[in-house]
């Protein structure tokens, strides 16, 4: 015992054996802990309906990213019966991959809100990010009324959409070249959308922020409150049987 | 002079006052005594790494090439989430028996089953329903309080659950409860003064305003037909009572000319495709308890209250 101890000693006053130790350990770690995510089934399930962000969804989750709603908000419902009851069905791994970065958060001071899409109407989205009291009078959220005044800048809205396909999101080249259309098309049902609804299935056509004239950062906050957690059904009864066979997790 | 400090460690030794074994080095006189960890520190240390074994044979654990180890019990999260959601309708199994077959108007004759079935709403209108309703039902502008006895759509048990069931101007609901009122300013159908005179003479209904003639007159021409002659409101229609102190959406006179002009109108989801039809009734039975219920009773006595018992 004292000459493992003595040994160890050695290791400890000498900065590059230390290093070298450090190192090792942290890298076996890595290797069992890290490395399998990307490559064991159930991390990379594929599952039916995902799509891309359309891009006014897109401009909606940039903007939640912005104002830092993932510091009380998470995206995440675990597999226990109280969030389930109260959120609807736990989150499935694909369901955010094309998130970069993905909103899963860690902490709930506000609900989750992985599936808040279609829970409420546009109104009270808009009434509620403009002042919270006036429909839940025991919130601590701050207002966020400046949404409905700031008009979206969608002068780069292609360069956005290209600098995810970068990273792996699968727009396609009619994505990027129409992306500003597409945005436009999206928040106004008097415009032929038939292009943009094939292209991003489920994606909901209508104006979202109650002003039909102008194109808010409210309409896109509203949009991408709307659909999340829409994409998937996750009830049907394929899903239910494949995810009730899964074995080690 | 040259602090002369010792190349090597000055040699262990015991340590006297306290009987402890030194860790051999000293500086300037002060030296360091080699406590051993506490035993039981140690022993507790030594049983989480056998237990640590245990739980890596028995619980899923390690990821290998195509997924983690399963572990001899065959635990998964998802298992028992599944497992807690059987039991728990398990629990709650035969009051929903008990409660599905009945309509929901032979309820209050059942006060044990009527009790928990407000119990059960309860729970269910804090999950679905305080967004929007409040946590205690109370509203807010545009949303209705569940609280008082004013009714949009009608507030006995039958007429409370079709409205849960079918939801409010719900396009994708063939029964869903619906109507419209004209955008009096916004569609140019009377003139800013005329709202003005109007807007006076709903108040008037309710002693806030000096209402005139003219103004009558145009209520009568354009409002009657769903408010009614006094402006007591129309369920067919979820017009509402104007004669009385409660207002949607507000009571100034602003906000009653603004709702002239340009009417805001209030959605409600059919629950009927969320929840189940037991839910729906424990809901509606809750909402009834709230304190406006109306009694089927109360209803055939006085046939000027109106309900709506579309089926």
């Amino acid at each position: 015992m004292s000459t493992f101890t003595e040994n160890h000693k050695k290791l400890e006053r000498n900065v590059t054996l230390l290093g070298i130790g450090a190192f090792i350990a942290v890298a076996i770690g890595g290797v069992v802990e890290i490395a399998p995510l990307f490559w064991i089934d159930n991390t990379i399930e594929k599952v039916e309906g995902m799509r891309p962000y359309t891009p006014l969804e897109q401009v909606g989750r940039d903007i939640y990213v912005r104002e830092g709603c993932y510091a009380c908000h998470s995206q995440m419902i675990r597999p226990f019966r109280d969030e389930v009851e109260r959120y609807g069905h736990y989150s499935l791994a694909a369901e955010s991959m094309y998130d970069h970065p993905f909103q899963w958060g860690s902490k709930r001071t506000g609900p989750d809100l992985a599936r808040v899409g279609q829970r409420y109407s546009d109104e009270w989205h808009v009434q509620h990010l403009k002042d919270p009291r006036s429909v839940v009078p025991e919130s601590v959220m701050p207002p966020y009324s400046f949404l409905a005044d700031a008009d979206i800048d969608v002068s780069r809205i292609g360069e956005k959409l290209k600098a995810l396909r970068a990273v792996g999101v699968p727009y396609s080249e009619r994505d990027i070249e129409r992306a500003l259309i597409d945005i436009k098309a999206q928040a106004n049902p008097e415009v032929d959308a038939e292009d943009f609804a094939e292209r991003y299935p489920k994606a909901q056509i209508r104006d979202f922020d109650g002003d039909p004239n102008r194109l808010t950062e409210m309409d896109a906050m509203v949009a991408y409150m709307q659909m999340l957690g829409t994409l998937v059904d996750v009830n049907s009864v394929a899903a239910q049987e494949e995810l009730a066979a899964e074995k080690g997790r | 002079m040259a602090i002369e400090r010792p190349k090597k460690p000055a040699g262990k030794r015991i340590d006297e006052p306290t009987g402890t074994e030194t860790v051999g080095h000293e500086w300037d006189g002060i030296e360091e005594l080699d406590t051993p960890m506490p035993r039981w520190w140690l022993w507790t240390f030594y049983a989480t790494i056998v237990f640590s074994i245990g739980y890596v044979i028995a619980y899923p654990a390690w990821p290998m090439i195509r997924e983690g180890t399963h572990g001899v019990l065959g635990w998964t999260s998802r298992g028992e989430l599944a497992r807690e959601v059987a039991r728990a309708e398990e629990e709650k199994g035969p009051l929903r028996d008990a409660i599905s077959p009945l309509p929901i108007e032979t309820l209050p004759s059942r006060p044990e089953l009527m009790r928990a079935a407000v119990a059960g709403g309860r729970a269910a209108f804090k999950v679905n329903c305080v967004q929007c309703h409040g946590a205690g039902a109370a509203g807010s502008s545009g949303y209705p309080n569940l609280n008082d006895d004013e009714w949009l759509w009608g507030g006995d048990l039958r007429a409370i659950e079709v409205t849960l069931l079918n939801g409010i101007r719900q396009p994708a609901d063939d029964a869903t409860r619906t109507s419209l009122m004209p955008a009096f300013g916004r569609d140019g159908i009377l003139t800013p003064a005329r709202i003005d005179q109007v807007a006076d003479h709903v108040l008037s209904l309710s002693g806030k305003a000096q209402g005139d003639v003219a103004g009558a007159q145009l209520f009568l021409d354009n409002c009657a037909v769903c408010h009614g002659m006094n402006g007591a409101g129309n369920r067919e229609f979820g017009a509402p009572n104007l004669a009385d102190a409660i207002w949607l959406f507000g009571g100034t006179k602003e906000e009653v000319v603004q709702q002239i002009s340009t009417p805001r109108h209030g959605v409600m989801p059919a629950w009927s495709h969320r929840l189940d039809p037991v839910t729906i009734k424990m809901l509606a039975a809750y909402v009834h308890s709230l304190g406006g219920g109306e009694d089927f009773v109360e209803v055939a006595a006085d046939p000027a209250v109106q309900v709506d018992e579309r089926p």
